[in-house]
Formats: C-alpha cells, sequence, structure tokens
C-alpha cells in the first residue's frame, strides 16, 4: 500500500510540476508579441517596454521560469494587470462560489444517475431502459452553454421558480447546478447500467437470490457495491468535465467563481489571472484525480496489489 | 430508423455546409422592419436583433461547425495516431517521456486548455483550429499507443521483422490498419465534441468574430433576447443538438459494428 501511495504521488508531483511549466510556457509558445497583444498595435513603444520590464518579460526565459516558480512556492501568483491587486486574492474570493458550484453539479449528478442507472439494469430492455437511456445520450449531446439558457428560458422567465442569474440563497443555485450536473449524470447512468449488468450475471448474485434475499438487498448490497469500483474512477476522471464545464456555466449564469474571473481576464488581456486561473483548475483536477485513485486503492485490494508488483 | 435519422441529419448538415454558398444567402444582409420578428409566413425561422435572417446565418454556421470539425479532427488523428504508434512502438524512454506529455495535457479539464490558448492568441477561425487540435491530439495517441502495445507482439509482426521490414513498414502496413476500427469509432465522437467545442469557445467571444456567424455566438446574441425573441436561441440551438445527437448516435452503431469494446 506504502509504495503504491508513494508512485501516485510522485507522478501527481511530476504532472502538476508539468502543467505549471505548460502554462508558463503558454504565453511564450504562443506567437506573436504578448506585449502587444495586451497593449493593442497602436501602443507606444515606450509603454510597451515598460510593461515588459514591469512583467519581467525582458529577462531570459530561464530567469523567468525561475522567478515564476519560487513565487508558486511562496503562493505568490504576480499582480493583475486590470486591478492591479495580487492575483492570489482575486482566486481567494472567487474560490468559494465555483467549489459550491462544482459540488451541487456533483450532487444533482449522484442523484439522477443512480436510480436511472439502476433502473436501467434491472428493467433492462423495456420502456425504463430505453428511456433512461435516451435521456442519456441527450445528455451527453446537449451542450451546457444551450442547456442554461433553455432553463432560464423554461423555469426563470416563463414559470418564475428561480432567479436568472447571479448568486444569492439557494434558489440561484438550482438551475446552475443542474446545467453542470446533466452531462455528468448522462454518463454516470451509462455507466452505472453497464457495471450493473456485467455484476448481475455473477456467480454470487444468483447464491444471494438463492439464498432468498430480497430483490432489494441483492441489488443494492451484493451488486452495487462491486459495480461501483469502476463507477468511481469514471467519477473522478469525470470530475474535470465538471470543472471545465463551470468555466461555461458561471458566464451562463453570471455565477462569481474562478471560470468567470478566467474568461474576464480573457476579455481584459490580463494575462498573469488568466495563467493563474488555468494553473488553479487543473491543479485542483489533479488533486482530485490523485484522491479518486487513492481511495480506489482502498476500495480494492486488487488495484494496490498491482501497484506493488 | 435506426440508422436513417442519425444519418438523414447528417447528410443535411453535410450538404448545407458543402453547397451553401450557392444558394443566394444574406446572412449579413439587414432587414431593419423584421428586427426580432418570430418565425413566420414572411420569415422562415425569424430575424434576429439587427434583422439578419437566422435561416441564412444557420447555414453559414453549418459551414463553420463542418469545416471546424473536419480539420481538426483530420490534424488530430494524423497527430495523435503518428505519436501513439510510434511511442508504442519504439518504446523506452520515449515512449515514457510521451506518457508524461499525454498526463499533462489530460491534466487541463474539458475545454480549458483551449480556452486559455484562442484567449492568448486571440479570436478567430485559425486560432480555434489550432487551439482544439493542440487538445484533439491526445485521445487519438493514447487510444494509438494502448491498442499497438497489446498488438506489437503479435506472430506476424516478428514475421514481418523477420522478413526484414523496417520500423516505418511495420507501423503502417502491419500494425496501424489493426488499429483502425477503434480510430474510426473515435474520430466519430470527436466530431461531435468539436462541434460542441468550436461553439463553446465562440459562445465565450473567443471563437469566429461578427459579423460572421457561429452557432455558438447566434446562441450567445439570443441569450440577450430569449423573453422577446426566444427563437434566437432554439434556432441555432436545436440545429447544434440535432448534428451532435446524429453523431453520436452514429458513433454508437459504428462502435457496435465494428466490435469495438471502450
Amino acid at each position: 500500500m506504502i509504495s503504491f501511495l508513494v508512485s501516485r504521488l510522485i507522478s501527481a508531483v511530476i504532472v502538476v510540476l508539468g502543467v505549471s511549466c505548460l502554462v508558463f510556457l503558454l504565453i511564450h509558445l504562443v506567437p506573436g508579441d504578448p506585449i502587444e497583444v495586451m497593449l493593442g498595435e497602436s501602443s507606444q513603444l515606450a509603454d510597451r517596454e515598460a510593461l515588459r520590464y514591469t512583467l519581467g518579460l525582458d529577462l531570459p526565459v530561464y530567469t523567468q521560469l525561475l522567478q515564476y516558480f519560487s513565487g508558486l512556492l511562496h503562493f505568490d501568483l504576480g499582480t493583475s494587470l486590470y486591478s492591479k491587486r495580487p492575483v492570489v486574492d482575486l482566486l481567494l474570493e472567487r474560490i468559494p462560489a465555483t467549489v459550491e458550484l462544482a459540488m451541487s453539479g456533483l450532487l444533482i449528478a449522484i442523484l439522477l444517475a443512480f436510480p436511472l442507472g439502476i433502473l436501467a439494469a434491472i428493467r433492462k430492455d423495456t420502456l425504463w431502459d430505453g428511456g433512461a437511456m435516451t435521456f442519456s445520450l441527450l445528455g451527453i449531446s446537449i451542450p451546457n452553454f444551450w442547456l442554461g439558457p433553455m432553463l432560464i428560458l423554461v423555469f426563470s422567465l416563463w414559470l418564475g421558480w428561480f432567479p436568472v442569474s447571479g448568486r444569492e440563497g439557494v434558489a440561484s443555485l438550482v438551475l446552475p447546478a443542474v446545467t453542470l450536473g446533466t452531462a455528468l449524470a448522462a454518463i454516470l447512468s451509462r455507466m452505472i447500467r453497464a457495471s450493473l449488468l456485467e455484476v448481475l450475471n455473477e456467480d454470487y448474485i444468483r447464491t444471494a437470490r438463492a439464498k432468498g434475499l430480497s430483490e432489494r438487498s441483492v441489488i443494492l448490497h451484493h451488486a452495487m457495491r462491486n459495480a461501483l469500483l469502476p463507477v468511481i474512477t469514471l467519477m473522478g476522471l469525470q470530475l474535470g468535465v465538471l470543472l471545465g464545464g463551470a468555466v461555461i456555466t458561471e458566464i451562463v449564469f453570471s455565477w462569481p467563481g474562478v471560470g468567470q474571473l478566467t474568461i474576464e481576464a480573457i476579455q481584459r488581456r490580463d494575462y498573469p489571472v488568466v495563467q493563474a486561473c488555468v494553473l488553479l483548475i487543473s491543479v485542483a483536477y489533479v488533486v482530485v484525480n490523485t484522491l479518486t485513485e487513492l481511495v480506489y486503492a482502498g476500495l480494492d485490494p486488487r488495484i494496490r496489489m498491482l501497484g506493488e508488483n | 430508423m435506426r440508422y436513417w435519422f442519425p444519418l438523414g441529419i447528417f447528410i443535411c448538415w453535410f450538404v448545407l455546409a458543402s453547397f451553401g454558398p450557392l444558394f443566394p444567402l444574406m446572412p449579413d444582409h439587414i432587414e431593419l422592419s423584421k428586427i426580432l420578428s418570430t418565425p413566420g409566413n414572411d420569415a422562415w425561422l425569424g430575424y434576429d436583433d439587427l434583422g439578419r435572417p437566422l435561416w441564412d446565418r444557420l447555414v453559414e454556421g453549418a459551414r463553420v461547425s463542418f469545416y471546424v470539425s473536419l480539420l481538426v479532427v483530420t490534424i488530430s488523428l494524423i497527430l495523435g495516431t503518428l505519436i501513439g504508434a510510434t511511442s508504442a512502438y519504439i518504446g523506452g524512454w520515449f515512449d515514457h517521456v510521451v506518457i508524461r506529455i499525454i498526463d499533462i495535457f489530460l491534466a487541463f479539464p474539458g475545454l480549458l486548455l483551449a480556452i486559455a490558448l484562442a484567449g492568448l492568441m486571440g479570436p478567430g477561425l485559425d486560432n480555434v483550429v489550432i487551439a482544439l487540435s493542440v487538445i484533439g491530439w491526445v485521445g487519438f495517441a493514447r487510444l494509438t499507443r494502448a491498442q499497438i502495445m497489446a498488438l506489437k507482439h503479435r506472430d506476424h509482426v516478428h514475421a514481418a521483422l523477420a522478413l526484414g521490414a523496417g520500423r516505418t513498414r511495420i507501423i503502417m502496413r502491419h500494425l496501424l490498419p489493426l488499429v483502425l476500427a477503434p480510430l474510426i469509432v473515435e474520430a466519430t465522437f470527436a466530431v461531435a465534441s468539436v462541434v460542441i467545442s468550436e461553439a463553446g469557445l465562440s459562445f465565450l467571444g473567443l471563437g469566429i468574430q461578427p459579423p460572421d456567424p457561429s452557432w455558438g455566438s447566434m446562441i450567445r446574441d439570443g441569450t440577450r433576447y430569449m423573453l422577446v425573441a426566444p427563437h434566437m436561441v432554439l434556432v441555432p440551438g436545436i440545429a447544434l443538438l440535432l448534428v451532435v445527437l446524429s453523431v453520436n448516435l452514429l458513433g454508437d452503431r459504428l462502435r457496435d459494428r465494428m466490435d469495438v469494446r471502450n
């Protein structure tokens, strides 16, 4: 178990380092002069050089990289060009809103996916199954920047149940969470169905039935627990889709989170903030994914044995 | 029904995208008297907030999404397959480096890297294609690598090696043809995801620039007038949904037909 833990942690650290490097290099890899893009083509040469000096872009690349990493170690992500405030402060203001949205999206996805997936599996090839799988296909195919406006149209403008946008109270959370959670619910319910169907053919299910357990107990205690393993892995991976989707969902609902900050920063050409947002979201994803793998290994002894050999 | 619905939609999309310019379309023509008018007898699909005909803009948008997805999937497929196959066949430190690079690219969730790239490069269709290809190759590389790893110790490869075939020949003639079926299925799903991604970037204002229409930017424009003119969001949204749905359905059918396990 220890060696598995260490190997997972080392590889997570390597990925985080790589991600940080790539985010740093983004500004250098992109063709053209970033200063010119920030200030516009008609800017004065003196202004350009002044900004170049302020951002440290006149230094050799390796010096910049060193400064960048020593900044990261001190949680110093630079200063916003637009608001002149430390980027870390801007991020800290926005993180709670995004975490709240992502967690509610995940909750909605779980609440939708488990009943649908289980129903589809135990009533395989019936109308229930067809309905659940149609929902799943639709959920995968609906882009969240269209689902969001549609939900606003029906539930805010026509029915008036929920506010159109903003972040005030629980009611304002419902539509963004549904928008964000639907795609994940669709993928999860498919996976739960497939995984449960596979498990239901196992011998121990027949044994459980033969000893007279209720169908409910067979499904929930014997089948579901075993079917859950691949579902958990998928959930970890799909959390990334959730975090990525949060960017667009936050824009649709004017949700004041990290995603909205990212897009605002792009529109203002506030590159230090863009870099910090991208870095934060990706590192959060890597951390969540690594945690999922560890949980998975904790649940399934086969995985950690594999890691040791 | 199982094939005809998705195939029909797909063909409509293809025809509109390819032969759209043959119709007398005026996507940028402004008809002031028809601003925000809903679909009706004299206005098939209605007009937008500037008085431009939605049908004409929809057809132009179909062109954008079709060609962006065609380009991005082709570039990603070629790049990803070559990188994945070479990495798996050569193995050793080269393979380790490639795996790490793939892991690093996969660490950027969803569209995030494309959003950052498109944002830094500035908006425009070329930059959308570049940004989506930069994130697109990874899926193909990972798939090809896994498949070739499983195939490269087969007897026919050893036989080819014994006959003196070179590395390139073995990869191109003896390994890649066997990976073709899963690659085609993956490419189909990739088309659906690129269509959504392009519209998503345009929705965020990072894709195609006004006055040129994209389904994504049409949806964004429509969200401002939802109470008076819901058709501005409905029309491009339903088009987008139908295309993505039909491509996903075709992917499912192809996967069943070619017997590919995912």
